[in-house]
């Protein structure tokens, strides 16, 4: 049964792709079909699951016996585990997904494209699906690079763009070093385990020395960076935005990006048993969650400024999920919220740019909230909830992981101090600039509504982002829910709980008010003069800069080196082989004269020699 | 009288027939050569059988001899058929079997 | 000379008489000397000739050590048909082929040489020391068998019976082959009569009867040309050895003059085709 989950959007998918151009008409409808039956089985599942107790919660369920290797005692199933961590991901991805596909279906309207697309977001999600669902490591890569190809063709959409399918290569190719890391991590857990399945793991690594826990930990974590857009591979996700808006939406929110949260915390044991890791988990995640708000604060483009506030807030769930298990449950939360929350904002910037002729600048936006009044309302909403204002969503899951940062040390809880009121600042720098201050439209713009198709997600999803908080809280709920899967300890911080959330939220209002003062009035072109910070902000602090200097050129040289090597040296020998050769066969060919005297003289000695040897012999 | 004798002489004329098949370009006496070298076998057959006190290297010698002339009849005829098309009996000139 | 020779045999046999040497050195150097001769002769005809001087000799040899059945066949198989046969080949392609003396491949003559030289000695060293056995110690084995043809008989229909029947079927594909090879097929259809008068006149050359020297002449011999109707020499009247010779008869003005007086007189030609001319 679960197994269709992942079935139906993978065959609609396959059908988009291979029937070609004989399925436009009914295309979407059929991967938004499948998409929605993914979710309600998956919702059912999960009903199912509610009903059986606590412990017996976890399900797997073998579809086919996938390798074997007997002689070498490696043995992998294609089985799915279904536990509380994987039903988690599976609603949000099929719910967020679908409303995604929806969205999709009028803002993708005019594009000659559009079946393609539906398929790429299928197979997206069926990928996605696959790696939450895996009940080991090898097929969780599977689908983890399946995401990879999927969100390489998404973002490369319009490839007739050179700047998307420069994009599109420079996310695949900070993927496969992310990848690299993973597959190694798998080689190892099979040379040290003898199994790549889930369990085995979990069961081996108790027992491990602390060297395997620590490799396995870093690989992994060097894996989740590559996916998750962590420092330092994070450069793919600004660029990213250059493909439509919808699929920023499904990176962002839904499904990419969270995929190194996820393994993190599906390795909850790794990371529990190396101290190192960890505390590299929450350096890097502190890093990230710095350097995506310090960016997001200077981004005048829309959508890359919700990039970098994606990367800010995967880096709070990274850091969360470092924290060991006083911080597992509340990566996961905030992975929830931050999917509703984002997910409404993107489809708010995506119905913004519908509006405006695809500009994406905010300098010459303002002013929309009259025209716009559901995209203003949802927006806010995401808003509200991103800089954690209570009750909406993103007060609880980050509220959550400042006490549990706070409770790991100092620096920690500084830094998503520090990165609570930079998202303030940011995000209300964003709210002023598009819908409040005085119109700056480009002259032919005419502002208008979008269709229900997109305005109806938006409206879901921003329900979503207001209460999701509130529900998933109340008593503890997700707290249990979760404990069986990735254990739970409940945080001892330093200061009173109370005491917290009043210098956050009082961070959060300084945040907020420094930004509408900042932007009270807002020039249409960016000022030139700028300090030393936001020019480094501007240039993605340097992270392609950083890439060029440190791999591409070395890289390129190498290559020519190599190219070099290959031509002079490897190419040399080959062909001198190959001309030597065809020059020693080009002159024992003379001695075939044809003539049959010449022939006979070789007989002669023959024999000559023959009788010479016979001779010796008897000798 | 030495039985090796017999072989020895036996040696000298297979060596000249092999010389005649070196040297000579004319077809015809090539394949005398070739003769000469069967004979000169045959000697070495006889001589053994002779050494050895039974008759069977006398009928190898009697094979070689029948062997002999069949070779010789398809021989000549080969030999004939090329003269009719080439106009010519030299070893040499039949020589477009080569690189 | 087979039968004298056969008679030694069984008297050297009998008598223990040592004329075996004397017969061995003799026949052996023709032997030899016929090889040698076949080597350097220029014509393949001679070279024949030697090569049958050396088989004879060796059917000797044959003889001589107690296989009388192989020296008849040697003399009767050899010299009688492929030597022959040879000869017959070498009607049809041309008794005075000679190699010519320039050697095609370079350095053929020279390596030759070497590697016969090599042989003959590695091949007299290695067969010099062969049987360490003396005549004295020879059994003869034609006794156990009543006699050498005998004997071979026994062996032919015995023990090498299956590679004897072989044998047939050797001499039977050798003789079908020879035939194959040999024939020449008919690739175009008989030319007729009339075909081929066609061609010969279509050529351009005279291929009539030649007119006979001495017409139009008083001296009727063959050294003197005929006169064609308008007084021209005819060339193709004279025999060819005379033009070689230079002996051909000149005519003169008034040797035509004469001709035609009598002509006129035998009333051949008229005047006035005189006059005309």
């Amino acid at each position: 049964m679960i197994a269709a989950v992942i079935a139906l959007p993978a065959l609609s998918a396959a059908l988009l792709l291979s029937l070609g151009n004989r399925t436009n008409k009914f295309g979407p409808w059929m991967a938004i079909i499948a998409s929605t039956s993914s979710f309600l089985i998956g919702f059912l599942q999960f009903l199912q699951m509610l009903a059986r107790p606590a412990e017996e919660r976890t399900a797997i369920t073998t579809v086919y016996e996938w390798l074997a290797v007997p002689a070498a005692g490696f043995k992998v199933d294609f089985a799915l585990q279904l536990d509380q961590l994987s039903i988690s991901f599976v609603l949000l991805i099929t719910f967020v997904g679908t409303l995604i596909h929806i969205y999709s279906l009028g803002y993708m309207s005019h594009d000659e494209n559009q079946r393609r697309f539906f398929a790429y977001l299928n197979l997206f999600v069926a990928a996605m699906l696959l790696l939450v669902l895996a009940d080991n490591y090898l097929l969780l890569y599977v689908g983890w690079e399946g995401v990879g190809l999927a969100s390489y063709l998404l973002i490369g959409f319009w490839q007739h763009k050179p700047s998307a399918a420069v994009a599109a290569k420079k996310a695949f190719v900070a993927n496969r070093v992310g990848d690299f890391g993973l597959s190694l991590a798998i080689m190892t857990m099979f040379i040290v385990f003898g199994s790549v399945s889930f369990s085995d793991v979990n069961e081996g690594v108790a027992g491990a020395p602390a060297w395997v826990s620590l490799t396995i930990g870093l690989l992994l974590l060097l894996a989740a960076c590559g996916k998750s857009a962590q420092f330092p591979l994070q450069s793919w996700l600004l660029d990213a935005m250059e493909g439509p808006t919808p699929v920023s939406a499904l990176i962002h929110a839904a499904t990419m990006v969270t995929a190194g949260v996820y393994l993190i915390v599906r390795s909850a044991s790794i990371f529990n048993a190396s101290e190192i890791a960890q505390t590299a988990v929450v350096v890097i995640g502190a890093i990230s969650l710095l350097m995506g708000a310090i960016i997001g604060a200077a981004k005048d483009d829309i959508k890359k400024s919700l990039a970098g506030s994606t990367m800010s807030q995967i880096g709070y769930m990274v850091l969360a999920a470092g924290l060991g298990p006083i911080g597992y449950v509340f990566a996961i939360l905030h992975l929830i919220t931050h999917g509703f929350f984002k997910a409404v904002m993107f489809l708010g910037a995506g119905s913004v740019m519908h509006a405006t002729n695809d500009n994406v600048d905010m300098r010459r936006y303002g002013g929309l909230s009259k025209v716009m009044i559901f995209t203003t309302i949802t927006f806010f909403i995401g808003y509200l909830a991103i800089i954690g204002i209570p009750p909406f969503a993103g007060f609880y899951s980050k509220d959550h992981i400042i006490e549990a940062a706070l409770s790991h040390s100092w620096w920690a809880g500084a830094a998503v101090l520090f990165g609570a009121g930079l998202t303030a600042f940011y995000m209300t720098r964003m709210v002023v600039m598009t819908f409040v201050s005085k119109p700056r439209w480009e002259d032919d713009v005419h502002p208008h509504e979008s269709p229900l198709s997109m305005t109806l997600p938006m409206i879901v999803l921003s329900i979503g982002a207001a209460s999701m908080g509130i529900i998933l809280t109340n008593n503890h709920m997700f707290e249990h829910w979760l404990e069986p899967v990735t254990g739970f300890v409940e945080p001892e911080p330093p200061l009173p709980i109370q005491t917290i959330t009043i210098i956050t939220l009082s961070v959060v209002a300084i945040g907020v008010l420094a930004g509408i003062w900042q932007y009270r009035k807002i020039a249409k072109v960016a000022p030139k003069k700028v300090s030393f910070v936001v020019t480094a902000a501007r240039k993605d602090l340097y992270g392609d800069v950083m890439n060029e200097a440190l791999l591409m050129r070395p890289g390129q040289s190498l290559t020519k080196v190599l190219n070099i090597f290959d031509k002079s040296v490897i190419d040399g020998f080959v062909n001198g082989l190959g001309l030597f050769t065809g020059g020693i066969s080009s002159r024992l060919r003379k001695s075939e004269t044809g003539y049959v005297r010449s022939y006979a003289m070789s007989i002669v000695f023959g024999t000559a020699i023959l009788v010479i040897v016979l001779l010796i012999v008897r000798l | 009288m030495n039985p090796n004798a017999y072989l020895v002489l036996s040696g000298i004329i297979f060596s000249i027939g092999a010389l005649g098949v070196l040297l000579r370009r004319n077809a015809i006496v090539a394949f005398m050569s070739v003769e000469l070298m069967l004979n000169a076998a045959n000697l070495a057959f006889v001589t053994g059988a002779r050494v050895w006190g039974n008759l069977d290297g006398q009928t190898a010698a009697f094979f070689v001899m029948v062997v002999a002339a069949a070779e010789v009849v398809i021989g000549l005829a080969i030999i004939l058929t090329i003269f009719r098309t080439r106009n010519s009996a030299s070893v040499d000139e039949a020589s477009l079997l080569r690189w | 000379m087979i039968s004298s020779v056969l008679k030694l045999a069984e008297i050297a046999n009998e008598n223990s008489i040592s004329f075996e040497p004397f017969v061995f050195w003799l026949c052996g150097g023709l032997a030899v000397l016929g090889a040698i001769g076949m080597l350097i002769s220029h014509k393949a005809v001679h070279s024949a000739l030697w090569v049958a001087l050396t088989m004879i000799n060796l059917a000797v040899l044959y003889v001589l050590q107690s296989a009388p059945f192989l020296g008849v066949a040697q003399v009767v198989v050899y010299t009688g048909a492929v030597m022959m046969l040879f000869l017959f080949v070498l009607m049809i392609v041309g008794v005075d082929a000679a190699d010519s003396l320039v050697e095609t491949i370079k350095g053929q003559r020279r390596v030759g040489i070497l590697a016969g030289v090599i042989l003959v000695v590695s091949l007299v060293l290695l067969l010099g020391n062969s049987f360490s056995i003396q005549a004295a110690e020879l059994v003869n084995a034609d006794s156990a068998y009543g006699g050498n043809v005998q004997g071979i008989a026994a062996l032919l229909f015995g023990k090498y019976v299956l590679i004897f029947e072989l044998t047939s079927a050797l001499l039977i594909t050798a003789a079908v082959g020879a035939m194959v090879l040999a024939h020449k097929e008919r690739t175009s259809p008989r030319k007729t009569q009339a075909i081929l008068a066609r061609e010969l006149f279509a050529s351009g050359t005279y291929k009539g009867p030649l007119p006979s020297p001495g017409v139009y002449a008083r001296h009727n011999s063959v050294d003197t040309p005929a006169l064609l109707p308008d007084g021209s020499v005819s060339e193709i009247s004279l025999p060819g050895p005379i033009v070689a010779r230079g002996a051909v008869k000149n005519i003169n003005q008034s040797d035509l003059n004469e001709v035609q007086i009598i002509s006129e007189g035998l009333g051949l030609v008229s005047s006035d085709e005189e006059g005309d001319k």
